[in-house]
């Protein structure tokens, strides 16, 4: 059984419709590419697949390992091992990372119907990722990603998939607003979570992120819709020649 | 027996309340007379209406309506639920001093452990004391307030507080007021004097004991606060959920004073602070800070004015209201500064989180302005739950309600953060996370 199996999926936003039957099947321990042109609708497959509001799903399914993420809360989605790495993580002033991260990951736990990791376990383990992706202690006491830099914000998005351990990750066009240092470091706590058990799904417009998080699959998307997949090579070919030979494909 | 008040001049019913309940107020010729005085203002006022600038978005006669027969002096029974409810209330450490119903109840009280620096008497002792020819005056209605006049006419017990100069108190002074009475009013009224050179806090608390429901609460504090003294003063409002709980302080600052105030409203289906603060003297500093916790159809209005009488003062007022389903939050907030009072720096800002569409909100700071060399600035919003942040929370695996609570305490969170005290910190945390479980 996939992973993920994305059926014939319209959705829409307000009246406009965005999705025009997608298909996507991503199975345990592969890593996808997503690639398309602005306004194709990457951000709002990832977006959908999370649970975010203001999508209508006016036709097709999403499983996950089977069972109908649609019918989930966002939340319940989480729990079941979905993660979406945003964009743009937004700031949340007043609520210390430790405390969000503590409180996320024993929700999750609970709704598994795990015991709640206490206190002492929890402080070892957030130790043991953050000094992994080099994040000082003193970025955990902050407000979540509140004043972070753009790297910074995206190294709290790592460490949060290292911590809940989820099986799918979806990574948002995680190199926009990063340099080529950052872009490395991110990459590198990426790699470092592949798994045989784990996978992901890097949506991104730039051949450059694919350097570092090397796919097994490449698939590009245009208009709503998934109009070619291939193998990494396939992310080289778009480099060179763009995306316009797709939008006519469409 | 519910007294019904009859409108504008009075009438027969109030004057009845009062009549029934002079005779067990304490009071010496002086006193009797002053009472006399208040309660007349307060016939000639009535209860507060809408037509009343101050009081515009908390009409009285519509939310209340009435007032109720005096508490009676708790017997053995109602002072075995207030020693309950002092175990539950009290703050780690502090020096205990409880009025049960409206009097002073010195067997649950610390007496024996306040500092020898501190002097205590109860109001009602003050004002029998015959020879005391200035007893009075601790009546006096101190602005031209019917419920301040209705509170000094009526006042049962309370304390009378003097820190000497110089003292640094070690453990808070936890005043806890305890309604056992259902149905029924405390009237108390409070006098603090702190020193010159004074480090103290003095912590407030009301709460219901037991079951106690219905009851209505109406306290004055007069405090005085000497040049140099570094004050942290806590109110801590709890009432059950059918409570009335009406409080004005009065507070006179001397020079070169640390004063941080917080106050947090949760409980009570109509409260009322409102706080009138004179920087009298020079190089001041005060904090003012406040969360209400508003649901179901409760009413919680913060009125504060802050008067800036002298030059080179600071004044910061802080202010955050939560309001779900059909509360109704109110915040008045006015910065005075008088003509002498040059380089004086003020700065006001109230936030309000609606939960729900019926939820209401009024926010009206004001500033009056009549010296040219100042800093002063106010902001209010209103707005509900950011659904981007919500969203963030979710995805990460907290369920709605515990999504909610995270981004509430964070948004209350900056005006308790600014508790110096980790424990009473900690403590007020404790109100705020019992608060949003009872919402879940």
């Amino acid at each position: 059984m996939p992973l993920l199996e994305v059926r014939n999926l319209h959705v829409r936003v307000e009246e406009r419709e965005i999705l025009h039957g997608l298909d996507l099947i991503v199975n345990e321990g592969e890593v996808h590419a997503i690639m398309g042109p602005n306004g194709s609708g990457k951000s709002t497959l990832s977006h959908v697949i999370a649970g975010k509001p203001g999508y209508e799903v006016t036709d097709g399914q999403i499983l996950f390992r089977g069972e109908d993420l649609l019918e989930m809360d966002p939340d319940e989605r989480a729990a079941k091992g979905v993660f979406l790495a945003f964009q743009y993580p937004v700031e949340i002033p007043g609520v210390t990372t430790m405390n969000f991260l503590r409180t996320a990951l024993n929700a999750q736990r609970k709704a598994r119907g795990e015991s709640e990791l206490m206190v002492p376990d929890f402080l070892r383990k957030v130790r043991e990722v953050s000094k992994s992706l080099n994040i000082p202690q003193d970025m955990l006491k902050r407000g979540v990603n509140v004043g972070f830099s753009g790297g910074e914000k995206k190294r709290n998005e790592v460490l949060q998939m290292a911590l809940f351990e989820p099986s799918l990750c979806i990574l948002d066009e995680m190199d926009s607003g990063l340099d080529i240092d950052a872009l490395r470091i991110a990459a590198d706590g990426v790699n470092a979570l592949r798994s045989p058990g784990r996978a992901m799904v890097v949506i991104t417009h730039y051949q450059r992120l694919l350097n570092y998080i090397v796919p097994d699959v490449v698939h590009v998307m245009s208009k709503g819709r998934v109009v070619k997949s291939g193998g990494k090579e396939l992310a080289l070919e778009l480099e060179a020649s763009g995306y316009a030979q797709f939008e006519d494909a469409a | 027996m519910n007294v019904a008040v009859a409108k504008t001049g009075g009438g027969r019913a109030v004057s009845d309340l009062f009549a029934s309940a002079e005779g067990r107020l304490p009071g010496s010729p002086s006193v009797i007379a002053a009472r006399r005085e208040a309660f007349e203002t307060y016939e000639r006022l009535g209860l507060p209406h809408r037509r009343i600038e101050e009081w515009k978005y908390t009409d009285l006669r519509v939310l209340v309506g009435e007032v109720l027969p005096l508490a009676a002096v708790p017997d053995a029974a109602a002072l075995k639920r207030a020693a309950d409810a002092v175990k539950a209330h009290a703050i780690a450490g502090a020096c205990k001093l409880v009025l049960v119903d409206g009097v002073f109840a010195a067997d649950l009280s610390d007496v024996k452990a306040l500092a020898s620096e501190v002097s205590l008497k109860t109001l009602r002792e003050v004002l029998a004391n015959e020879v005391n020819p200035a007893a009075g005056d601790l009546l006096q209605a101190t602005a031209t307030d019917a419920v301040i006049s209705l509170n000094a006419a009526m006042a049962t017990d309370g304390v009378v507080v003097s820190v000497a100069d110089g003292t640094r108190l070690s453990a808070p002074i936890q005043v806890i007021h305890i309604a056992t009475a259902a149905a029924a009013s405390a009237f108390t009224r409070s006098h603090l004097r702190i020193g010159k050179g004074v480090r103290a806090t003095v912590v407030e608390s009301f709460v219901a004991a037991g079951k106690a429901s219905g009851y209505q609460v109406n306290d004055a504090v007069i405090l005085w606060i000497g040049d140099g003294a570094d004050v942290a003063h806590i109110r801590l409002m709890d009432d059950a959920a059918d409570a009335v709980n009406i409080t004005s302080q009065f507070v006179t600052v001397g020079a070169n004073v640390k004063l941080n105030f917080f106050n947090m409203t949760s409980g009570a289906a109509v409260s009322r602070l409102q706080g009138f603060v004179t920087l009298a003297g020079e190089g001041s500093d005060l904090s003012i800070n406040g969360v209400n916790l508003l649901q179901k159809t409760e009413h919680g209005d913060t009125t504060l004015v802050v008067d800036h009488a002298v030059p080179n003062c600071v004044s910061r007022e802080t202010f955050r209201a939560v309001i779900d389903e059909r509360a109704h939050s109110v915040f008045q907030g006015r910065i005075i500064v008088r003509p002498d009072a040059q380089k004086t720096d003020g700065k006001m800002m109230t936030r309000a989180l609606l939960l729900s569409d019926e939820a209401e909100a009024d926010n009206k700071p004001e500033l009056e302005i009549f010296a040219d060399d100042v800093s002063c600035g106010h902001g209010a919003t209103a707005g509900a739950l950011d659904e981007s942040l919500l969203f963030y929370l979710k995805a990460r695996g907290l369920p709605e309600k515990q999504a909610q609570a995270l981004l509430i305490q964070a948004f209350v969170g900056e005006a308790i953060e600014q508790i110096a005290d980790d424990g009473l910190r900690e403590h007020v945390i404790g109100i705020a996370e019992r608060w949003l479980e009872r919402r879940s």
